[in-house]
């Protein structure tokens, strides 16, 4: 009995596979090909089989194996999928209140893999994404870094390491929206003096990790917030750090050299103010456009061409969400507005993709189209920066995970009746200073 | 001697105003909105008005004019919904005059005794084309107060305002609602209130009305009538059709709730937001109401959670007006920018010109002031936008805005 159940079992698997793996090579051709690394194809073949890509050029030179499904792009624009350095969907709200620095807390363990926010992201042509705490804390948590694969999980969406760790970096924030009632800071003075002493204790529990060996006996008891925070300072946990204004900017990057933490300035409203100094400390920049300037005090210098100061100053720069700050549907207007500013176009794409898996130490896999790298992309119906051009699918890993032909994908793509669940905003900082609703 | 010097400034003064407002824009293409694009094309400003236009071939510019050029022009933009000039982009208390929270009914607040003309937000959208603003009290209240219109500069309200009252502004639906035990509660308590206020009004209004038919009566009614209420008189300007209400509804049933308001007192109604009016577009053409629909990239949550980037395409699809808005934004961006809302819904449904049309001239239409602005004809005021390509393309610049004939922003933006 047992064994016709198992056997039942392994019938049912063997059926659900090929769903899930992709089983035969796909050769994609006839479509511009923008690699981003290296010059765009035009009419190129990418070749895609088990998950990566296999082969990628100019047709006629990829030989497209006799058993490979055949997609025809031909009139179309292929791109590698979209990385967003810094997202807060899933639902996981402005976190908890309770206090200033919160290394401990891990953002995955609150997200909902089934929120409507993810379908909207693949309809965006999005496929890896840094998902944050709210920026009302000095430090709010382990971000986590998840491909857009579509899981019922949300182990199934995390990126992992070699060994099998789940990645992803810190969260921190100073200026205004983490200044708030004790046990808050106050000012900037202590919001820098609380986080200098948190980094302290932590050199401390990792010297006393270090001198303990492998002695049980001598080892400190666990203590999740200094362990948290000793994966920052060894470097295994990139900090992103919520920043706008340019003393802001300028106090992440003196707490960074004093404490030799890696980090990647985020938002960096006033970054072109101080953009050189940001280019000598060789560290990059994640930027966010919005429509106007203001709406709170640190972000009234808000500026469009601020990532072409940063380019033109040798800042390596990506672009970012901040959804629902901005709609991720629409992250391709993002390069846009960057180009309207006086970026580049090659940069302006490239801070959509390799700029931002480079700032989470996954451009081994993803950001650009390359020959091994995973097989993210996204089909375009026209030039990646105009308005008027549509994403008609997204892949992820070699399976298709948005399809606008798809009447279910299209809703969530466009909106209409049905396309929206009761959810809750992400609430952090949102009227906090005198808005109202 | 003073009197000279005061003439001679005079003088100076004079011809300062007059050189600004002598003024040809030449483009590559001009969309008028009044008739089909010109190409390579003139439009004279004499006097702050629009004084001739057409093919470049055939208008001459007269001498000492001076001459913009750029690659497309457009009338001056209008955003037909806005609270810029009164929420300021500190978004702190001091700066923030779009919503007064004593009373969930307060249909006397008056738009122009809230409006800074020296906003850095009203620049802002002024760099993007906009040279008329539907502006004033938010969404937020049940009865928030009144909406204005005016040109998007000025050094006093007096100098910008086109129409002072232009709206009162009314919320359905959970946009309204207050918690902890006050009132409004549930949407039933929204129009009970509304109901009960408007039957006031109704009765103030008749009892007004005597002395006013019968001027020569009026001491004989003067012990009749009801003390100045300044709410009730502006709801009263509603029931005499002077001032429409501009209801903000987006969930279908609160929508459906705004018509059976207008059916019962008979006002005239513009719908604001109307996020699922795609719902009940045959009863919104029926009841003749235009529609300011939400912006595209409203935040698709809340009362919005059913939005679409189609809805403007749909509702003209259907028949109606529709114009698009910036809307309210209490965090962050402060305010939005129509000339971006409206390239949304023309990759949406709507193409180009039909989504020029959401922000000149159907808005024009719908705010009454089509007159005036909306579209590029003789006689207009001389208020244009340009642009060095497409409007709409996100990597499209807009390299100046003319308001009146005078030149308000030059810089390619």
């Amino acid at each position: 009995m047992l064994k016709i159940a198992c056997t039942l079992l392994i019938l049912i698997l063997a059926q659900w596979t090929p769903v899930l793996a992709q089983e035969v090579p796909h050769a994609f051709t006839g479509a511009k090909i923008i690699p981003v690394e290296g010059e765009p194809i035009e009419a190129g073949t990418l070749l895609v089989e088990a998950g990566v890509i296999k082969a990628l050029g100019p047709a006629g030179k990829v030989a497209i194996p006799a058993t490979a499904k055949r997609f025809d792009l031909k009139g179309k624009v292929v791109i590698p999928g979209l990385i967003c350095t810094h997202s807060h969907i899933g639902g996981i709200g402005g976190g908890d209140g309770s206090g200033p620095v919160q290394p401990d807390v891990r953002i995955y363990d609150s997200l909902n893999v089934r929120d409507s926010g993810f379908r909207r992201a693949v309809a965006g042509g999005l496929t890896a994404l840094n998902i944050m705490p709210g920026s009302g804390h000095l430090l709010s948590g382990q971000t986590v870094y998840v491909k857009l694969r579509g899981s019922k999980t949300i182990e199934g969406l995390c990126l992992r390491d070699k060994e099998g760790r789940i990645l992803g970096g810190m969260k921190m924030a100073n200026g205004t929206n983490s200044q708030r009632a004790a046990p808050f800071p106050g000012t900037r003075s202590k919001s820098a003096a609380l986080m200098r002493a948190e980094f302290i204790r932590a050199g401390e529990y990792r010297d006393k990790l270090a001198a303990a060996l492998d002695d049980p006996e001598k080892k400190p008891p666990r203590d999740l917030r200094l362990e948290g925070l000793v994966e920052v300072l060894e470097g295994r946990r990139v900090v992103h750090h919520h920043t706008h204004r340019h003393d802001d900017i300028m106090t992440v990057l003196r707490l960074s050299r004093e404490f030799g933490f890696r980090v990647v300035l985020h938002h960096v409203s006033e970054g072109w103010m101080v953009a050189e100094e940001i280019a000598r400390a060789k560290v990059p920049c994640s930027i966010i456009l919005v429509d106007s300037p203001g709406g709170k005090l640190e972000a009234v210098n808000l500026v469009f061409k601020t990532g072409g100061i940063l380019e033109k100053a040798g800042v390596l720069t990506a672009f970012h969400t901040d959804d629902w700050i901005t709609d991720s549907r629409l992250f391709l207007r993002m390069a846009g507005l960057g180009v309207r500013g006086g970026m580049s176009r090659e940069a302006g794409l490239e801070a959509l993709t390799l700029a931002g898996a480079k700032m989470l130490d996954l451009d081994k896999r993803i950001g650009s189209l390359k020959v091994g790298k995973d097989a993210d992309f996204v089909i375009l119906n026209g030039d990646p920066l105009s308005v008027y051009t549509k994403v008609l699918e997204t892949w992820v890993e070699g399976r298709k995970v948005f399809d606008r032909g798809d009447p279910d994908d299209l809703l969530h793509a466009v909106g209409g009746y049905g396309a929206g669940v009761d959810q809750e905003p992400y609430h952090c900082c949102f009227g906090e200073e005198g808005g109202g609703r | 001697m003073m009197r000279r010097a005061l003439s001679a400034l005079l003088l100076v003064f004079l011809a300062a105003t007059s050189a600004s407002a002598q003024l040809a824009v030449r483009g590559k293409k001009i969309y008028t909105m009044a008739g089909p694009v010109v190409e390579d094309g003139v439009v004279i400003i004499r006097e702050g008005k629009v004084a001739a236009i057409g093919r470049a071939a055939d208008v001459a510019i007269p001498a000492g004019f001076k001459v913009l050029e750029a690659a497309v022009v457009t009338p001056g933009l209008i955003d037909a919904r806005s609270v810029v000039g009164l929420a300021g982009y500190f978004n702190h208390k001091h700066d923030q005059d779009q919503l007064e929270r004593s009373s969930p009914m307060q249909p006397e607040l008056r738009a122009v005794d809230s409006y800074n003309t020296r906003e850095a937000l009203i620049e802002w959208v002024r760099g993007y084309g906009v040279t008329t603003l539907h502006t004033g009290h938010a969404p937020g209240e049940l009865i928030s107060g009144q909406t204005m219109i005016v040109k998007t500069t000025g050094n006093t309200v007096e100098d910008a305002v086109m129409v002072p009252t232009a709206g009162i502004s009314l919320t359905l639906g959970p946009g309204s609602l207050r918690g902890g035990g006050q009132s409004p509660g549930t949407r039933g308590k929204q129009m009970s209130m509304l109901r009960a206020r408007l039957l006031e009004a109704k009765s103030y209004l008749e009892s007004l009305e005597p002395r006013e038919q019968k001027p020569e009566k009026a001491g004989e009614e003067e012990k009749n009538t009801p003390p100045v209420n300044l709410g009730l008189a502006a709801l009263a300007s509603v029931l005499r059709k002077e001032v429409p209400l501009l209801i903000t509804a987006h969930r279908a049933q609160d929508i459906a709730t705004a018509l059976r308001l207008k059916k019962e007192f008979d006002f005239r109604m513009i719908l604001d937001g109307g996020a699922e009016a795609y719902l009940l577009t045959e009863e919104l053409k029926k009841a003749g109401i235009p529609v300011i629909i939400h912006p595209s990239m409203a935040r698709f949550n809340g009362a919005l959670q059913n939005a679409s980037f189609e809805t403007a395409a749909r509702l003209k699809k259907a028949g109606l007006k529709v114009a698009m808005q910036s809307g309210y934004e209490s965090y962050v961006p402060k305010t939005r920018v129509v000339l971006f809302e409206a390239a949304v819904a023309a990759a949406n449904g709507l193409g180009f010109e039909g989504a020029l049309e959401l922000i000149t001239t159907s808005a024009a239409e719908i705010l009454g002031i089509s007159d005036r602005v909306g579209s590029l004809a003789v006689g207009k005021d001389g208020d244009l936008a340009l642009f060095d390509g497409d409007p709409f393309e996100y990597t499209t610049h807009c390299v100046g805005t003319i308001i009146e004939g005078r030149v308000v922003s030059e810089a390619s933006r």
